[in-house]
């Protein structure tokens, strides 16, 4: 029998406990558990600025050389069921998710679990610019300026235990903020999953930020994860929760189509949907004229990846 | 009469019209990030709309005894080919770039494509068949021929479904439309063969009927 994790989201959850208490007696409680080092003195920490745009971001040397596509179409053609299933819909919505005050959850196998305000998870992580390409399961793809920190780097944070051998990302799902969530197209809260193998690898991304700003809102505010190498699917948006684990966790897309949509999801040229070709992709931005593109293996990020798989049958685990 | 058929063809040029306008960027409108996809499902959802309209002009004018609306049915028909066939043309040509030997493995290998292109092909001969002439001289068996449109209506609507990734609420509401329509149809038929069947059951009155010698 599975443990089944309890998914169903509490209001005591979605305004966060810590909202109420007093930010200095939490401040407090987080130094003197090793969560906000001493870096948050000298004024250097992460913070999302209030007036949207990130300055000094280190350049990662890892990044793209592709022409990035248009902050116009990275933030109008966005898949985020919460708001709509179709490609317009969470531009057009998701001005009602309220991204302030935000807090995460940490339960599961780790040293340091409890909740923590977005403020104590960016404090002591220096922010970079990432281009990475974006592969959507329904291949097509586009090159996207985001601004993050390495996931592992937050991960170590919570101390994660042996028996962690995966990490679930939880999404908000609140149908006050939330108009899809009304709709039971996907089981809500979205979930998302990885091994700790994955969750720990240096190009998978928090992600607070796209095109040297704020991520707005329909991108996934105010926090989400990129896993450059998989199905953009498989990079949680609006997480709320992290859940380390010793069992492989449930995740939204496997939930509903198991048969189409893998716990792994690497983009693979050579294992197709069920339903249309993988093999190439319509990258976006090109116009009219642009044909399709081969995709490649990992999404390009091959020579990174590939040793996270050896042994493993990508057509079965897909 | 005239106005009417100029407001029917300007509502059936309309969609292509404005997909000219949004891809030459008239008025700061575009097609969006994805255009190509913009495209097709522009067309391949008026090209649905067109048929299920042509299939409502028969019970709409057994209804309501408007029997001029029979003369738009081709139209629509036609239009809903144009926009089958541009919805095609544009996966060949925009999207695959004419890789034919890709085209070739979708349509075998992919069962929504085999089942909308089998459509496509289904509406060629009803196309082809449309004008007066070949009508009349076709008699009877246009009628039975243009009774493909049935399939080809239910190979569109199984296509529009196949295809989306998981938000059926949209080919549901096609499916439902189709089945009424269909329905309609099978209803018909039924009251029809009843009444005959309940003449048959009087001979006396189908024999005295065939006593009367024609004038």
């Amino acid at each position: 029998m599975r443990k089944k994790l309890d998914t169903r989201i509490k209001p005591s959850e979605i305004t966060p406990e810590s909202a109420f208490m007093n930010r200095r007696t939490l401040l407090k409680a987080a130094v003197a558990a090793g969560l906000v080092p001493s870096i948050m003195s000298t004024g250097r920490a992460a913070t999302l600025p209030a007036n949207g745009e990130f300055t000094d971001l280190k350049k990662w040397p890892g990044s793209l050389t592709d022409k990035p596509n248009s902050f116009q179409d990275i933030t109008t053609y966005n898949n985020f069921y919460e708001f709509g299933t179709g490609k317009g819909d969470p531009a057009a919505n998701a001005h009602t998710l309220k991204t302030k005050p935000w807090s995460i959850q940490v339960t599961g196998e780790a040293g340091k679990t409890g909740t923590f305000t977005l403020e104590d998870i960016l404090a002591p992580h220096a922010l970079e610019e990432r281009i990475y390409r974006l592969r959507c399961v329904e291949a097509w793809s586009m090159i996207i300026p985001w601004v993050g920190f390495p996931l592992a780097d937050l991960l170590k944070r919570f101390e994660p235990t042996s028996q962690a051998k995966f990490v679930q990302f939880v999404s908000l799902a609140d149908r006050n903020q939330m108009p899809g969530v009304r709709y039971p197209v996907l089981e809500w809260p979205y979930r998302e999953g990885l091994t700790i193998e994955e969750a720990m690898h240096p190009l998978t991304l928090v992600t607070v930020g796209v095109y040297g700003k704020v991520l707005p809102n329909q991108n996934g505010a105010p926090i989400r994860i990129i896993v450059p190498w998989k199905y953009g699917f498989k990079s949680a948006k609006s997480i709320v929760r992290i859940h380390f684990t010793d069992r492989r966790p449930q995740t939204s897309w496997n939930m509903a189509a198991p048969q189409e949509y893998g716990f792994y999801s690497n983009v693979n040229p050579n294992v197709d949907h069920p339903r249309w070709s993988q093999a190439t992709e319509r990258k976006l931005g090109g116009g009219l004229f642009a044909s399709r593109v081969p995709t490649l293996m990992f999404n390009g990020y091959a020579d990174q990846v590939a040793s996270l798989y050896t042994g493993l049958d990508l057509r079965k685990n897909y | 009469m005239v106005a009417v058929k100029v407001a029917v063809w300007a509502a059936c040029l309309a969609p292509f019209a404005l997909l000219v306008l949004r891809a030459l960027g008239v008025n700061g409108m575009s097609l969006g990030a994805d255009p190509v996809q913009e495209i097709l499902n522009v067309c391949g959802k008026t090209g649905l709309n067109l048929l299920l309209l042509t299939l409502c002009i028969t019970p709409i004018r057994r209804s309501t005894g408007i029997n001029r609306l029979i003369s738009f049915r081709r139209l629509l028909g036609l239009f809903g080919f144009f926009y089958v066939v541009l919805h095609f043309a544009t996966y060949a040509v925009l999207d695959l770039g004419l890789a034919w030997d890709h085209v070739l493995e979708d349509i075998a290998k992919r069962p929504y494509i085999t089942v909308g292109f089998t459509a496509l092909v289904l509406l060629i001969p009803l196309a082809a068949t449309s004008t007066n002439r070949i009508q009349r001289a076709l008699g009877r068996r246009w009628v039975k021929l243009h009774r493909l449109v049935y399939v080809i209506a239910v190979l569109g609507v199984v296509h529009f479904w196949w295809q989306v990734k998981l938000d059926i609420s949209e080919p549901l509401l096609y499916a439902f439309l189709l089945t009424v329509l269909l329905g309609v149809r099978v209803q018909h038929a039924w009251t029809l063969r009843k009444r005959t069947r309940s003449v048959d059951a009087k001979p006396a009155v189908t024999t005295a009927y065939q006593r009367v010698k024609p004038p």
